[in-house]
């Protein structure tokens, strides 16, 4: 069989060429070469020993763009940034070792948020592997437990097969990274190249049409529901089903709430939409989910930062589970009508079938009333003294006014993520970036590069805080490299806030480590990189200023808010604590 | 409760650790597992032994069938097979005397002898996990040196068999 296709792709060759030896192309060529086929025409890497043959190809070439960060884990989170706003596969080049270790938080990262990335990294010479040679780690190891798959190319025969699966995995189903291991001399050796059509895997096949009879039953659910509620997650927006989320919502009239990865599926300005839930979601969303007897998820994983106690979540309700990973569902919270499938295909059945006439939806405005009944907390309101100190709110509010909810917003982790998650309403997905699952400290930076090299004419805003901002700060200098006009607002509260919120509740406010000493001048630092930078001390200067930084399209802004170090993140479901067991001041 | 799975998976270096890191990231043991090539030499056949309540096992099937590498996973717990499992046993009897009576535990569990030294015999004995435990348990006053066991090996009974799976 094979030496029949080497011979038909030979003679393939022979009839476009006729000198078959032109057609031998070293590793790094063929690299080059399955990019190319791929589309993946933007990647982000650092070189090294290993990986020197493929920068020497890319040097040669114009259809690959490389994006020179300056540490990996910028180049994972800025490739994770790229492909979330556009739903293609990010990639990522790094040398071995280092390189490979140092990108490991930002595949872990990919790996809890369902991000697609094929993350290449240079291995030493197959002759060295295992002797543990300069610059080597065992990759392949190192990244299992944290990836969809891993690949070790051993020859260059198998390098294009392995790029092609690579590609097909981390974009296919539920979404992840794959790691593909390249010792330097494969990337030496020659073969006739050509791209495999198909990834050809017998293991993997993932299911994306839901079952036609748990439809159905999901459907009687849904019409003799009471107090029905849509809880949906990022699961929505990876499979690009925002429309048929809409769609649904909208003929059901159902209440629905999103996850933080979900946040843009369903837009947030609109009335069904009852804000996000969990630890920090509002007081109307955990109580509906408390009290809901019909609970819909679609693509969300009943997260601990969702469910709050196991126990004590939604005691009422029957749950339909619309997920295309079948390990998620019933992981962590049983599903009555579990539904395998990608969640745009199911989501239209589930509309065929209520629009079939076979069933009457229900009359639900007594679950309305209720609803709006909660909603009267406002539970994400704020009070600004104008003459006090700046609510980090207030900055985010007038960020959500001035952008008209249209901008793409990253973030680091902690406070500042809750805020924005609370207070900007996303009215289009993937344009809100954060890192969930990891919570990975120093992912809005890199990621908003990612998200403005895929998008070079739209607004990006970073919002960090002097803590998170610092973890990969270095990233400055690559905005610079590539003019990229990435806004920052850092909510410079002098403290990690979340961990100080947690000492204020559960340790006697002994504020251990919690607070930022030493901290830069951040105006001089973002001039020292070429940038623009802003100081903002008094709420009476919030509005101009931010007109200003907006204003300033062409360059990068870092505004550093001084923020009131006092404030806290509400509501708030303590740790063991069920969704009607809210803290909310 | 005990569980055994049969699963089919790509004859690849690296599908063992796969799938041995699982168990271990999802907190869960394994009492036992045995892998080798079956007669298609892209495939290795696992049986593995574990311990878990319906959710436990249900979650650890997902996480299996999620790993790429594999192709097919069968619980057999739950449907009639046949197990079997080997151990070679390294005994110091009580007395010279005492072979007849090793003999006898061997006729009753149908084990032989494999190896017989100046101070020690070595047993072989075949059978279910609870049969080897007996065969042990009944050496009474002879001194145990040593027990390797192969762990089970487990098979549908009838016509069905493993193979991979087409499609979902």
């Amino acid at each position: 069989m094979l030496s029949v296709r080497l011979l038909s792709n030979r003679m393939d060759n022979l009839k476009q060429n006729p000198n078959p030896e032109a057609q031998e192309l070293n590793g790094a060529e063929i690299f080059i070469r399955c990019l190319v086929e791929e589309g993946a025409t933007t990647v982000f890497g650092y070189p090294g020993g290993a990986v020197l043959h493929i920068y020497d190809e890319l040097h040669k070439q114009q259809e690959v763009n490389h994006i020179l960060v300056r540490h990996e884990q910028g180049a994972a989170h800025a490739a994770e940034g790229y492909a979330k706003s556009t739903g293609k596969v990010g990639v990522v080049l790094v040398t071995s070792g280092p390189g490979a270790t140092n990108a490991v938080t930002g595949i872990a990262d990919a790996y809890m948020d369902s991000v697609p990335l094929v993350v290449f990294t240079g291995q030493v010479r197959t002759a060295l592997i295992g002797n543990d040679a300069f610059q080597e780690v065992d990759t392949v190891g190192i990244t299992r437990p944290c990836v969809k798959h891993n690949i070790l190319v051993k020859k260059v025969e198998d390098l294009p097969l392995a790029i092609k699966r690579a590609f097909h995995i981390a974009g296919t189903g539920r979404p992840g990274p794959v790691v593909v291991d390249i010792p330097k001399d494969v990337t030496e050796q020659s073969m006739v190249f050509s791209y495999p059509k198909d990834p050809g895997m017998r293991s993997y096949q993932p299911t994306l049409e839901g079952h036609t009879g748990q439809i159905k039953r999901a459907a009687k659910l849904i019409a003799k529901a009471e107090r029905p509620i849509i809880y949906s997650g990022g699961g929505v927006i990876s499979s690009g089903a925002h429309e048929e989320l809409i769609e649904f919502t909208r003929l059901t009239g159902f209440p629905i709430t999103n996850t933080l990865m979900g946040l843009g599926a369903f837009p947030g300005t609109d009335p069904q939409f009852i804000q996000m839930l969990g630890m920090h979601g509002s007081y109307e969303a955990n109580m509906a989910m408390h009290h809901s007897d019909v609970l819909i998820a679609v693509g969300a994983r009943f997260d601990d930062r969702i469910t709050g106690q196991l126990d004590g979540f939604c005691p009422y309700a029957k749950v339909i589970h619309v997920d295309v990973d079948p390990s998620s569902i019933s992981k962590n919270f049983r599903a009555h009508v579990p539904i395998v499938g990608d969640a745009g295909k199911v989501l239209c059945a589930l509309i065929e079938e209520l629009r079939d006439g076979k069933h009457s939806l229900p009359d639900i405005s007594p679950w309305w009333d209720q609803i709006h009944e909660w909603a009267k907390k406002d539970s994400f309101a704020y009070q600004q003294d104008m003459d006090g100190e700046i609510k980090p709110q207030y900055v985010l509010d007038h960020l959500y006014q001035q952008t008209g909810g249209d901008a793409f917003v990253t973030s680091d982790v902690g406070q500042h993520q809750m805020w924005v998650a609370q207070l900007y309403k996303f009215t289009q997905p993937r344009r809100w970036i954060n890192s969930g699952g990891l919570g990975t400290m120093g992912f809005g930076l890199p990621a908003a590069m990612g998200v403005q090299l895929a998008h070079p004419d739209e607004l990006v805003c970073c919002v960090t805080g002097e803590a998170s901002i610092q973890m990969c700060i270095q990233e400055l200098s690559t905005c610079r490299q590539y003019g990229l006009p990435i806004k920052i607002i850092n909510l410079n509260n002098r403290y990690m806030g979340m961990v100080r919120q947690w000492q204020d509740f559960f340790y006697d406010s002994r504020y251990a480590m919690s607070y930022m000493d030493a901290l830069p001048d951040f105006v001089k630092l973002a001039e020292s990189y070429g940038h623009v930078g802003m100081k903002i001390e008094k709420p009476k200067d919030v509005e101009p200023a931010l007109r200003e930084i907006l204003s300033l399209k062409d360059r990068l802004v870092f505004a550093d808010f001084i923020t009131d170090p006092r404030e806290n993140v509400f509501p708030m479901i303590a740790p063991g604590a069920a969704h009607n067991e809210m803290i909310l001041s | 409760m005990r569980r055994i799975l049969a699963v089919l998976l790509e004859n690849e270096s690296g599908s063992l650790s796969r799938v041995a890191n699982l168990f271990s990231a999802r907190g869960i043991n394994i009492e036992s597992l045995t892998v080798t090539p079956t007669p298609d030499e892209t495939l290795s056949r696992m049986t593995l032994v574990t311990f878990g309540d319906d959710r436990i096992l249900e979650q650890i099937t997902k996480q299996l069938h999620k790993l790429v590498d594999v192709v097919t996973v069968v619980d057999l717990t739950g449907q009639n097979h046949v197990e079997r499992e080997m151990a070679l046993i390294k005994l110091r009897l009580r007395d010279e005397g005492s072979v007849d009576d090793l003999q006898r535990v061997n006729k009753v569990y149908r084990g032989r002898i494999a190896d017989v030294s100046a101070l020690c015999y070595t047993s072989e004995v075949v059978g279910t996990s609870e049969e080897i435990d007996a065969y042990i348990a009944a050496m009474g006053e002879h001194e145990v040196v040593e027990v390797v066991r192969s762990g089970p090996l487990g098979i549908a009974r009838g016509e069905q068999a493993l193979s991979i799976r087409q499609n979902q």
